[in-house]
């Protein structure tokens, strides 16, 4: 039972009306690990985790939460799972305060609140009506209802959305220390960094399908040619330079005197540039070796236009 | 760059379980309950508005109220609006705002189950009720009121008159925006305050509009409060009937129709 998937879809299709949000989703989540589901809006991230929450029955395909069904076994799964919606989800006139304790009181073994509170930096607000925090607290108290529960298993819908860098940081700090203790964490994200940042594993949707998955390392090697660039005297020698270095490799002048060579970017490459550049009395200014991001792998495979 | 190394700390290690139920519903009726006391109009509803009516009402002799106190004829229709300000008007209101805010949805999420929470909000409302009728029979004793009868037959038109108007509440706020809900609840509420009985005796509309009238949860339950509390009469099974029919109506159109998001 512990080794089995925390979160199991196989073949998830979800439809309102005509419309195909999830279409032949799968996604395998292991206990224990951080996964970020990273996509452009309307990808399917919502509807697919709103799914593992009980709040949506599948059209098509398997969904085992914990190894529950959560639309029939919702009432085993819910004491076990934390939630964090991607708004709202407080009377508009609790206090901050009221409503984590509150929260807390539904729970058999909850975290002390106010270690919380004092954690995301929510003093200040904790007398404060929900509908008079900003933004960001609103988003920061949303994430500590949905740990305060000590749960196993925690899904955080664009849980930095609309954060300042101080208050995103907390988060992620909060985010590495919940599965520093074991939780396993889902979150979805369109934020790069903050994929890199967590993740263990990284699934990209797009159109209601998983298209890419690994980790944030795999996903940035895995058939990618990396980059290196320097400045130097216009006019250099590319041929010459080509021939030294193996032959699946590309130089390019790509204005006067900046150069960039795409290839297998190792040590032995970087020392067969600087020699030949030795020979020919070039001082590579500005080299630099550029690897993939994960931004650059998800815009190569969801395209660069810009969607609804 | 990959996920960066954090210390374990314990304090989220897993140990996740519902509290004991009945915990869970105390816990929840509590905090509606404020969130209700917390609303200005809300109080406006529930407090100001029967309170002024029945003081202003006995005092001046706006209505004619028909032979004896005025305050007689008055206090019982008054405790009725008190029922539907809470039961249907409050409630549908509040629980509109919930469903359009994701409260709904997010305690759905909780380990609260759905049926505890819809115990915890009949908890809150009923603890309201009391609070109310506990102000409005003061005022009511303050202004020469002697009421008569069965405090038994009192207690089940209160209490079915209650799920009355909760099951029509709650049908309205699960199926409607919470605008519409808003707009609906309160019109619903002055149209029900002229034409049912509370403040203005039914015998003054025309004898086929008075048989339509009567059939209202809220006619029957002012005459029924009315029949008892100020005639003194036995139990008015016929004012029970048309409530219980509504309740059974009203709660079981909100239970098929309600979407909670």
């Amino acid at each position: 039972m512990r080794n089995e998937p925390a979160v199991e879809v196989t073949g998830l299709v979800k439809r309102y009306g005509t419309r195909t949000a999830v279409d032949g989703l799968d996604l395998s989540v292991a206990r224990g690990g951080l996964t970020a589901v990273l996509g452009p809006n309307g990808a399917g991230k919502t509807t697919t985790v709103e799914v593992c929450e009980g709040y949506r029955r599948p059209d098509g395909g398997s969904v085992r939460v914990l190894g529950l069904d959560p639309v029939t076994d919702g009432a085993r799964l819910r004491p076990r799972i934390g939630v964090m919606l991607q708004s709202g989800g407080v009377y508009p006139g609790a206090r901050a305060e009221e409503m984590l304790r509150h929260t807390a009181t539904l729970h058999a073994n909850p975290v002390d609140p106010d270690l919380l509170i004092e954690r995301l930096g929510l003093e200040s607000c904790g007398r404060t009506a929900y509908r008079r925090l900003s933004g960001g607290q609103q988003q920061r108290l949303a994430l500590a209802m949905a740990v305060v529960g000590r749960p196993e298993l925690v899904f955080l819908d664009e849980p930095t959305a609309g954060l300042d860098p101080q208050a995103r940081h907390a988060t992620w700090d909060l985010v590495r220390e919940l599965r520093a203790d074991g939780v396993t964490v889902v979150l979805t994200t369109h934020f790069m960094d903050e994929a890199e940042q967590l993740a263990d594993q990284v699934v990209i949707i797009d159109g209601g399908r998983a298209i890419a998955r690994g980790t944030p390392d795999e996903l940035c090697r895995g058939g990618a040619e990396n980059t290196l660039r320097f400045s130097g005297r216009p006019g250099l020698d590319l041929v010459s330079l080509l021939n030294a270095l193996p032959a699946d490799t590309a130089a390019a002048e790509l204005t006067p005197g900046n150069y960039r060579i795409e290839g297998k970017v190792d040590p032995q490459l970087l020392a067969t540039v600087t020699s030949w550049c030795a020979q020919h009395g070039v001082l590579p200014d500005r080299l630099s070796v550029e690897r993939r991001t994960l931004e650059d792998v998800f815009l190569e495979l969801t395209g660069k236009e810009l969607r609804a | 760059m990959s996920a960066e190394m954090s210390a374990a700390t314990g304090v989220f290690a897993p140990a996740p379980g519902a509290a004991p139920t009945v915990r869970m519903i105390r816990a929840q009726a509590l905090l509606e309950t404020r969130m209700l006391l917390r609303n200005g109009e809300q109080l406006l509803l529930t407090v100001v508005i029967p309170a002024l009516l029945l003081v202003l009402f006995s005092a001046v002799d706006i209505v004619d109220t028909g032979a004896g106190k005025s305050v007689d004829f008055l206090a019982p229709g008054i405790l009725a609006l008190a029922v539907l300000s809470t039961a249907f008007t409050g409630q549908a209101i509040a629980t509109g705002f919930e469903r359009r805010y994701g409260v709904l949805k997010r305690l759905g999420a909780s380990p609260l189950p759905r049926w505890a929470l819809m115990t915890a909000k009949t908890c809150s409302v009923l603890v309201t009720e009391l609070l109310q009728i506990a102000l409005l029979v003061v005022i009511a004793f303050a202004l020469g009121w002697s009421p008569h009868g069965d405090p038994l037959a009192v207690v089940l038109l209160l209490l079915l008159g209650t799920a009355a108007f909760s099951g029509l509440g709650l049908l309205m706020a699960g199926t409607l925006k919470a605008e519409a809900t808003l707009a609906a609840a309160n019109l619903v509420f002055i149209l029900l305050l002229v034409a049912g009985g509370v403040i203005v005796p039914l015998s003054k509309f025309s004898d086929g509009v008075q048989s339509v009238l009567k059939l209202l949860p809220i006619s029957a339950l002012s005459d029924g409060l009315r029949d008892v509390l100020q005639h003194g009469a036995g139990m008015p099974w016929g004012d029970l009937g048309i409530l219980a029919v509504w309740a059974v109506v009203g709660l079981a159109a909100a239970a098929r129709f309600f979407r909670w998001e």
